[in-house]
């Protein structure tokens, strides 16, 4: 039912996405940091979410090139309004969803 | 088992509302996300249980996907496995930023927990235990309500998934308004936005310039750095 090609490619797949989620939290838990790493990684949040929203917001991935004209960057000036005045992640999610739902009626 | 049970007052009840009260924003996103790839994977080929293996194996979304265009492409194992390594990578970033908060956890629990680190459990989870209140067994329970979530709804969209709405009320922007919250929640001070703002910006030229994911690894490390520097430089404790 399932070939073995295919169980082989799973696998080798789940090894490789896990060992880099796994070893820094078995490794780094059990070790006093250096303050500049701690310092280091307590950036890292803002800026990993940054890198990971921006392109998604600002380009268009299948041309991969800036639009700023697209739904995606609209809606997200108001979200981002919302978010930081109410500080409400529930709220902000359902906020986002009605401006989207409502942008794509008109783009 | 016996020590969770035994452990298992109102306090591990209190865990388990409380992480799957916090999953349900990444579950509203995975849903039309999942069903697509189930959608996309049925049409490459993959029965509703091998859709379901590769879900419950990886769990990591968009590795997912590549992998099951370049299987439809007749893609070597070898290939596919190596591009999923270089797409997940940034999840040691992820787990690294976590790690600070779980000093001396326990191993097991770790490693479970480590199974379910995406880019959504992520952010919620550092998120949350920014408050002192969060413990790794409602961390726990976020990821595997997520990780449910996920496996249900590939296997759902290989079934039948083109029969399912699974775009409407704009349910494909819930992930993207929140990461824009929880970014929000992140910025604690001016050296954030500064840091947020250029790895924002060479994220966004990165991402036009180079193939693959590898420009959110880049982009973070190098603002992240920037960000110790510039904190230095203007002096302890002001940005914060």
């Amino acid at each position: 039912m399932v070939s073995k090609a295919y169980l082989a490619v799973i696998l080798g797949m789940g090894l490789v996405t896990f060992l880099p989620r796994w070893l820094p939290l078995i490794y780094l838990t059990k070790r006093s940091l250096p303050s500049w790493l701690v310092e280091w990684l307590d950036f890292i949040p803002a800026a990993i979410l940054s890198a990971i929203l921006l392109p998604a917001l600002v380009t268009d991935s299948a041309t991969r090139s800036i639009d700023l004209g697209q739904p995606e960057f609209v809606v997200a000036i108001p979200t981002f309004v919302f978010a930081i005045l109410t500080k409400s992640l529930g709220g902000t999610v359902i906020i986002g969803m009605v401006f989207f739902g409502l942008a794509e009626k008109f783009f | 088992m016996n020590s969770k049970k035994d452990s298992g007052s109102g306090h591990s009840k209190k865990s388990v509302s409380r992480g799957m009260a916090a999953a349900w924003p990444i579950c509203l996103g995975y849903m039309p996300i999942g069903l697509a790839f189930g959608v996309l994977a049925q049409k490459a080929g993959l029965s509703p249980l091998e859709i379901g293996l590769m879900s419950v194996v990886v769990f990591a979304g968009s590795s997912q996907f590549i992998a099951v265009s370049m299987l439809a492409a007749g893609a070597s194992i070898f290939s596919i496995v190596a591009t999923t390594f270089v797409v997940n990578l940034r999840h040691f970033l992820m787990s690294s930023a976590l790690a600070v908060f779980l000093k001396n956890a326990d191993r097991k629990k770790l490693s479970f927990f480590a199974y379910g680190v995406t880019d959504e459990s992520f952010a919620v989870n550092l998120s949350k235990f920014r408050d002192s209140q969060w413990d790794l067994n409602s961390a726990l329970v976020t990821n595997y309500t997520a990780n449910f979530t996920w496996i249900i709804t590939t296997m759902l969209g290989g079934i039948g998934g083109q029969f399912i709405p699974a775009h409407a009320f704009g349910i494909d922007y819930a992930l993207i308004a929140m990461f824009i919250c929880l970014l929000v929640f992140q910025i604690r001070g001016y050296i954030y936005v500064i840091t947020a703002v250029i790895a924002g910006v060479i994220a966004v030229i990165l991402s036009m310039l180079i193939p693959g994911n590898s420009y959110i690894v880049i982009a973070s490390m190098t603002a992240a750095a920037i960000g110790v520097v510039l904190n230095k430089k203007i002096g302890s404790g002001e940005g914060r």
